[in-house]
């Protein structure tokens, strides 16, 4: 468990000569592998604050609830979908459009934990996220960096929950415009010093309590930070390398460079990616804040699945565009649509997920809150949040039905529900879920 | 355009003032702080909270291993009660103390320090209301924890202050307990009488009923789903007004109001009556719902109540509670007196009073432990640990890293009485320290490991930096003007970083450090002009400042630093 020093003032001096032992870091390039050998990543683009499926994914201009945004055609001939996202419109052939999720959570901080995880937050136990679960149960062994990642989050942590912080995700405040803390801020040869005198005191600790020192993962998590601090696979968090054209498709915006950063995260191999939109919580003027939103984001996510279509990573990579609950057909007087967990939209692509598709829809002629017979207004046959994430499981050949024993020791499976095979290609399904 | 200078001139002193004021919340302590009672019949049942523990051990066979120096206590001490490793300050004024009985009488002295009710505050209110931002505007978590401050500078009792949280009533400033209650309130909903029943349950009896909500309780046939719906029909008639937390006995129709509960599938609600799930007899005959509630919750002969605030308090002294997780005691079995008994029945003879279990803890055998154990394989530590043999080596919470790292910077203690820059400064440093750290959030004593995030930041973030730098009034400076020699030097930042001297070794290796220093160099060339300067291809020689921030730098990033032991 003792690093040895000689080896990290090596290491130490070397990298900062420029030179690193580490394993080269694009051998561990997802892009290397064939494509039916490649283990899946996930990007999930979050929408922080509820994205309206009115002015997105499922618009309804000319009706009561429609407001102002219009329609325009897509790559699916039978899909339209809101003119402010004309460039996905263009990329509609890769993606399926879920219009019938539904939660019951109406809460920013419980609709988020109830989407990030597919169980509804309760005070006893925090529940892994979807990408926490991928990074526990696909770590892949060549990274030297994060299974792991969050690119410009919000404050909440998307947490490993019952699985340990160690899989919290790591957490990149501004994407492509470097790392936080990742440099000593002393030159090499005192970062070199250092070690050695925290070696001298950590073996002072450590000579009585093996057991409990080795318990603690504390010089693991040191080792595991030190080689991360060395390691070449952190050029993927850079665009230097980028083109300015690539980089201006993405948009010069934090998402914009989040999403880039979110691919080449996927070309090193790691696991989980999650990029964060904020500014959807739009009780105020709902269409103008769509309206700068989708500025943002629809450059960003057509580009980013254009360039994995076309380095042919789609089909190891689900995109995911979700957001903790839609918002509500009625517009209030402020001009805004409030939170509405009832009935709202999601875009996934990628990952053998079924192309050119789409599967419910917001009727148009329903408001809000209850029916006059007091009953809530629901999809009919709704896609639920635990069923899309054992789908993506499965797809990703994670075992949805395995129980961890939680600390609380209860017995909790990753996914609440069952896969369903009509959201996945037809081949793709017979593999995963009926084979 | 002067006067919208002016103005805003006004608001940056308005804000600045409002930040020391919130940084100060400690200076709002209404009375000086209740006088500790006398401590000889507190001997006779720590004496037998001992025997508990000695029986056990010799029972179950185990390796109890030796005690620790007085100073290791006095770091476990104020890192349990005040967040921070000991200042320098503190330990020199410990290190003078030769007086009989000294760790008991720096308890009550700590008892009394405003850092002691400030940070339990914080604790305790985890336990209450959660880490979650709450509701919007009818919720104020800075009110409920001046509250909660105040109450433990008082030295108050639990049961009374349960009795308010759970019997609340007016506006969530006005009133601060009432923020129990209105945490609990769901957009467009109203109260969540579910997440009341069973924060009430968990937070003062110690258990956990919450999936009897909806079935019975899987695990734990002594929990029926009518248990919790029992339970949560006492807070059916408490409601928000205009005037802040209310009761409604009737409703609009003038009908009483009672709890329903609808049934998946149902069209209509079923009637379910207030009842408790054992002893009904300690329900007062009279009063609203909620205070009889609270009346049988506190009541006398309920020990859960007593175990779980004893549970509580051990793991808040110890890092790790008496029985994990902390809010899932089993049962108390009648006839049968374990060390949670021992410890609730004390703290029921004196009043209910936080103060009796904390310096019980602090005086136990227990807690003089040390963490280091000779087991010589992985299983008899493993039984060590669990019989509580060995002092358990818990990592220390974000907040305490940060004020360790803060308070070992400054040489003097770091409370109401420091100068108002330091109390902002530690402050901004607390919120962007644990906004990057992260927060482990209600489930604080649940036992984690370290992160990489983490480790980076204690070793490359600016407030590792910040608080190892040799610059004007910092520690490290100071450590440098005023330590006689190197030996003493390298004590001190030992002493402010570890609470500990170094051992031999360590101070073999750094005084070794300190003895290459270009100024070194130079004083033996002054004193022997012969020896030859270094030439400009040796490998550059390091200054005695780079040498002593080098020090603290590696002493922040030990183990022994961010883990409890």
């Amino acid at each position: 468990m003792h690093f040895n020093p000689a080896r990290r003032q090596v290491l130490q001096f070397l990298s900062a000569c420029g030179v690193s032992l580490a394993l080269p870091a694009m051998t561990a390039r997802a892009a290397a592998r064939r494509r039916d050998e490649r283990p899946k990543s996930l990007i999930t683009l979050w929408m922080n604050g509820g994205m309206s499926q009115l002015e997105t994914w499922d618009p309804h201009p000319g009706t009561k609830s429609g407001g102002e945004v219009r329609d325009i055609a897509t790559t699916n001939k039978d899909v339209r979908i809101s003119e402010l996202l004309p460039q996905m419109a263009e990329q509609l052939h890769s993606c399926m459009l879920i219009r019938s999720l539904t939660s019951r959570e109406g809460d920013h901080e419980r609709g988020a934990a109830f989407v990030k995880t597919g169980y509804r937050p309760e005070p006893t136990l925090k529940y892994p996220t979807l990408g926490a679960i991928a990074a526990h149960e696909l770590p892949n062994p060549e990274l030297e960096i994060p299974q792991y990642v969050t690119l410009a989050p919000d404050r909440i942590v998307p947490e490993g929950g019952y699985l340990g912080n160690q899989w919290d995700a790591f957490r990149v405040f501004q994407p492509g415009m470097g790392l936080s803390n990742l440099k000593s801020y002393v030159s090499p040869e005192r970062q070199a010093d250092r070690l050695q005198g925290l070696n001298v005191v950590s073996q002072q600790f450590e000579q009585r309590r093996q057991f409990g020192a080795k318990r603690t993962l504390h010089q693991n998590t040191l080792d595991r930070a030190l080689e991360m601090m060395s390691s070449e696979q952190l050029k993927a968090f850079e665009l230097d390398t980028e083109s300015a054209g690539v980089k201006a498709a993405y948009g010069d915006t934090s998402f914009g460079r989040g999403c880039l950063v979110a691919r080449r995260l996927v070309e090193v191999g790691v696991r989980s990616i999650e990029v964060t939109l904020p500014g959807f919580d739009t009780h105020v003027a709902n269409h103008s804040g769509h309206v700068t939103n989708c500025k943002i984001l629809d450059p960003a996510i057509a580009t980013l699945i254009h360039e994995l279509r076309d380095r042919d990573l789609l089909d190891s990579t689900i995109v995911l565009c979700i957001s903790e609950f839609g918002r509500t057909p009625s517009i209030n007087p402020a001009a805004g649509r409030d939170h509405w967990p009832n009935w709202f939209s999601c875009m996934i692509a990628g990952g053998g997920f079924r192309e050119s598709t789409v599967i419910g829809a917001t009727p148009t002629d329903v408001f809000e809150g209850k029916k006059a017979d007091g009953k809530l207004v629901l999809p009919a046959e709704p896609v639920l949040v635990p069923e899309l994430y054992a789908t993506i499981m499965a797809t990703m050949g994670i075992d949805f039905r395995k129980e961890i024993v939680t600390p609380i020791g209860r017995p909790i499976r990753f996914a609440d529900a069952l896969p369903s095979a009509y959201l996945l290609k037809e081949d793709v399904a017979s593999r995963v879920i009926r084979g | 355009m002067r006067a919208v200078v002016i103005v805003f001139a006004l608001l940056i002193v308005a804000l600045v003032l409002k930040a020391v004021q919130v940084a100060g919340r400690v200076d709002q302590l209404s009375g000086s702080p209740a006088a500790v009672a006398d401590d000889r019949q507190l001997g006779a049942a720590v004496a037998r909270l001992n025997e508990q523990f000695h029986k056990q051990w010799k029972a179950e066979n185990v390796q109890v291993v030796d005690t620790v120096d007085d100073f290791s206590v006095l770091r476990r001490l104020s890192l349990a009660m005040f967040g921070t490793v000991p200042s320098l300050e503190d330990i020199r004024a410990f290190e003078a103390d030769d007086q009989s009985n000294k760790i008991d009488r720096w308890v009550v002295k700590m008892l009394q320090d405003s850092r002691y009710s400030d940070y339990f505050a914080e604790r305790l209110a985890r336990s209450l209301v959660g880490v979650e931002e709450g509701p919007f505007i009818v919720f104020r978590r800075d009110r409920m924890t001046a509250w909660l401050a105040e109450q433990l500078h008082k030295d108050a009792s639990w049961s009374q202050m349960t009795k308010e949280l759970i019997d609340a009533e007016g506006l969530w400033t006005d009133r601060p307990a009432a923020n129990f209650i209105t945490v609990a309130r769901i957009e467009d909903e109203g109260l969540d009488v579910n997440k009341l029943a069973g924060r009430t349950v968990r937070t003062f009896l110690g258990q956990r009923i919450d999936c009897a909500q909806c079935h019975d309780h899987p695990f734990d046939p002594a929990w029926k789903q009518a248990d919790f719906e029992g339970l949560a029909a006492f807070y059916c008639q408490a409601a928000l007004s205009p005037g802040g937390v209310t009761d409604y006995k009737t409703g609009e129709d003038k009908q009483e109001v009672v709890y329903q509960v609808v049934d998946p599938g149902a069209e209509t609600g079923r009637f379910v009556p207030s009842a408790v799930p054992f002893h009904p007899e300690w329900l007062p005959a009279d009063g609203g719902l909620r205070h009889r509630l609270a009346e049988w919750v506190t009541h006398k002969d309920n020990r859960r109540f007593e175990r779980a605030i004893a549970n509580r308090i051990w793991g808040f002294m110890l890092g790790k509670p008496l029985h994990e997780p902390v809010d899932d005691l089993p049962h108390p079995v009648e006839g049968e007196t374990d060390a949670l008994d021992i410890l609730g029945q004390e703290f029921r003879a004196r009043g209910d009073r936080l103060s009796v279990l904390i310096r019980m803890v602090a005086m136990s055998d227990v807690f003089r432990l040390s963490s280091e154990s000779s087991a010589d394989n992985e299983e008899t530590y493993t039984k060590q640990v669990q019989a509580w043999s060995v002092f358990p080596l818990v990592r220390l919470r974000p907040e305490q890293v940060i004020g360790s790292l803060f308070q070992a910077g400054h040489v003097r203690s770091i409370d109401q009485n420091s100068n108002p820059f330091v109390r902002v400064t530690k402050f901004g440093n607390e919120n962007d320290f644990l906004n990057e750290y992260g927060d482990l959030g209600d489930e604080e004593l649940l036992q984690q490991v370290g992160t990489i995030p983490q480790a980076l930041l204690r070793m490359n973030g600016r407030f590792t930096a910040e608080q190892s730098k040799v610059d004007g009034l910092s520690a490290a400076a100071q450590f440098i003007n005023f330590s006689p020699d190197n030996a003493a030097l390298i004590d001190n930042c030992y002493l402010a970083c570890l609470c500990r001297h170094p051992a031999v070794d360590e101070r073999a290796y750094f005084l070794n450090l300190l003895e290459s220093t270009t100024e070194a160099a130079a004083e033996k060339r002054k004193a022997n002009p012969e020896i030859p300067a270094a030439s400009p291809e040796s490998i550059p020689m390091r200054t005695r400042a780079q040498v002593v921030e080098d020090l603290v730098w590696t002493l922040y990033n030990s183990p022994e630093f961010s883990w409890n032991h």
